[in-house]
């Protein structure tokens, strides 16, 4: 296992802070420089995706859609069959919460190298509320055949993520969160599609996350291992396809799982963990994230507070958890 | 390619993928009928006349492009392509069959020569717009033209629209569509079950120039397409009139027919009455 380059500075209060979609911006324009069949659609919310960048750079190369999101992906899938690279880009509560169907049927089944880039994922829309906070969307993605789904962890590792699935040759969803996010990795941290890494090393329980609940995670073995508890830490950035071997290792040498993620439990990451150990290695887990209702408006960090997904909250869950649920071994 | 068909050799043509959609719907024991023979003159036209394309080179880079929106109605397309000599007409007969290529609905990456995977209705106008933006903005490749066929039920669908104003904002002139206005849809006629209306002045109101043409005959398509090939600043809609079970006279007009098979007393009374107006074609273009 190879030490993962972690930034210096994550426990620091002064931690460079970004939104996720940044990187994405940043990425995409750099798509568009590598690769001139790189095209970029957007539904009406050029500047909150940050598709403004790519826009600027290459006009030519930017499709205005208007608020469209079935029209979005399917003109996609066109520009797609015409030997482009289409990023369709708008909110995740509409693409795919409003276009789902499209993307199976023209995309991942039709098996179209669109890339449909959700913004504004997760409860850190805030005060926007639950209609446009989008929790169900890494479950609706990841069931669907032949879809890459990947969910980064912070502004840089957004950036890796838009390069790779621009050259990967297939259907991939690109899940994005709005708010300033701690940058935990660096410009030397790897990132590979269907690639989890462990971040820190442990012993009694895996910490397994995604997004931006990899940070908080983070935070959570920081105030554990004050306590005594030596959590490991798992980034599991792709969630389809799942690095397998990477997960099932950690909970091997830890005996014990906690998911974490900014989405509904059922079926997300936590349903995908779920299922791998059920097959595999049935070990104590406890899976945090939206426990099946809708979110609310609020401020982001109110409400990464009031829904239990700070790294504190997050802290004595865990401590609660190693406390009462034993570790696997094999004769268990 | 060889030299162009008469209409009365593209007549033959049409003919032979009506007994062809006959067989294969009779073999299927499922299907939809009465689209799959409506739309039989219209894709004789595309797929002897119009299309710019070569069946033993499917991915052809400079060819025309087909998306069969309305994918349920993809047996006729099997069987121009059959005909067109894209794959054996023996495989006709394993539509809807497990492991075939010919799926009900029909998919891309399982048939050489498909263009798009369809069958949920409406996003059929958005891909052939994505392509041909893509032809016009960006591969300065004037000479393809992308086509599509709606049918008149799919207008139900609002992806349609949001196709419509979109291309009709980037006056994406290589793009020429069909709806298949047989005015039946599954529950009933399409007036009954949601009225589509003044269908011209709909698409005219978007941006598009509308031609209106009886859908089955085949001169009237051919010249629609020549026309709208002409307008260079508009994407055309061609409406096509078409009798639904078209050459079938128990399967025309009756929507009854839209979603199913016929049986093997049905199949032989049509294949009956397809062969004798085959024979009245060949004397007529004889008599030519």
């Amino acid at each position: 296992m190879s030490q993962y380059d972690l930034n210096p500075d994550i426990y620091n209060d002064n931690v460079k802070q970004e939104p996720i979609r940044a990187g994405f911006g940043r990425g995409l324009k750099k798509a568009g420089e590598l690769n001139d069949k790189v095209v970029a659609l957007c539904a009406d919310l050029t500047e909150s995706t940050q598709v403004g960048l790519f826009r600027d750079a290459f006009p030519d190369r930017f499709i205005q859609v208007g608020i469209a999101e079935q029209n979005l992906v399917t003109v996609a899938s066109g520009f797609a069959a015409a030997g482009k690279i289409p990023f369709a880009s708008s909110y995740a509560a509409f693409n795919p919460g409003r276009n789902w169907e499209q993307i199976k049927t023209t995309a991942a089944l039709n098996d179209q190298p669109v890339k449909v880039v959700a913004s504004h994922a997760g409860i850190g829309v805030g005060p926007d509320g639950a209609t446009h906070q989008m929790l169900e969307d890494i479950a609706l993605m990841r069931v669907m055949p032949n879809m890459v789904v990947i969910v980064p962890g912070d502004s840089v590792e957004a950036e890796k993520a838009t390069l790779a699935i621009a050259k990967n040759g297939k259907p991939s969803y690109l899940r994005l969160a709005r708010p300033a996010t701690p940058v935990f990795s660096t410009e030397d941290s790897p990132f590979e599609i269907g690639k989890a890494y462990v971040l820190k090393g442990g012993t009694d329980v895996s910490l397994i996350g995604t997004g931006a609940l990899t940070y908080q995670l983070l935070v959570a073995s920081k105030i554990l291992s004050d306590w005594g508890i030596n959590a490991e830490v798992v980034h599991v950035p792709t969630i389809k396809p799942l690095d397998n071997d990477t997960i099932i290792d950690s909970v091997r040498r830890t005996g014990r799982a906690i998911t974490a993620e900014e989405a509904q439990i059922a079926g997300g990451l936590g349903g995908a963990v779920a299922e791998l150990l059920g097959d595999n290695l049935p070990s104590p887990l406890m899976r945090i994230g939206m426990q099946d209702r809708f979110g609310e408006s609020g401020a982001p960090e109110e409400l990464f507070d009031y829904f239990g997904l700070t790294g504190e909250h997050i802290a004595n869950r865990v401590q609660e958890f190693v406390n009462n649920k034993p570790q696997y071994h094999r004769d268990y | 390619m060889g030299g162009k068909l008469t209409i009365a050799q593209l007549q033959l043509k049409a003919n032979t993928m009506r007994q062809d959609v006959v067989r294969m719907l009779k073999a299927a024991g499922s299907g939809h009928t009465a689209g799959s023979m409506g739309m039989a003159d219209i894709l004789a036209a595309l797929y002897f006349d119009i299309l710019n394309i070569d069946p033993k080179n499917p991915n052809w880079s400079e060819r025309d492009v087909f998306f069969l929106s309305n994918g349920h109605t993809v047996p006729i397309q099997y069987a121009a392509m059959a005909e067109a000599g894209y794959f054996d007409k023996e495989e006709l007969l394993s539509l809807r069959k497990l492991g075939s290529r010919l799926q009900g609905h029909p998919e891309r990456t399982k048939l050489p020569g498909l263009e798009n995977t369809s069958g949920p209705l409406g996003s059929g106008l958005s891909q052939a717009a994505g392509f041909a933006y893509s032809l016009q903005y960006l591969d300065d490749s004037k000479h393809r033209f992308v086509y599509t066929i709606m049918g008149d039920g799919e207008l139900d669908e609002g992806n349609v629209w949001e196709a419509a104003m979109f291309a009709g904002k980037y006056k994406l002139s290589q793009l020429i569509a069909f709806v298949d206005r047989n005015n039946i849809q599954i529950d009933g006629n399409t007036e009954d079950v949601m009225p589509l209306g003044d269908l011209r002045g709909k698409w005219e109101t978007f941006g598009w120039h509308v031609i209106e043409i009886d859908g089955n005959n085949i001169k009237s398509i051919i010249d629609a397409v020549n026309l709208a090939k002409a307008i260079t600043n508009r994407p055309t809609m061609i409406i096509a009139n078409t009798i639904p079970g078209r050459g079938v006279d128990f399967m025309e007009y009756d929507y009854k027919w839209h979603g199913v098979a016929p049986n093997g007393d049905q199949a032989e009374s049509a294949l009956n009455e397809l062969g004798i107006a085959a024979a009245k074609i060949k004397i007529k273009g004889m008599s030519l």
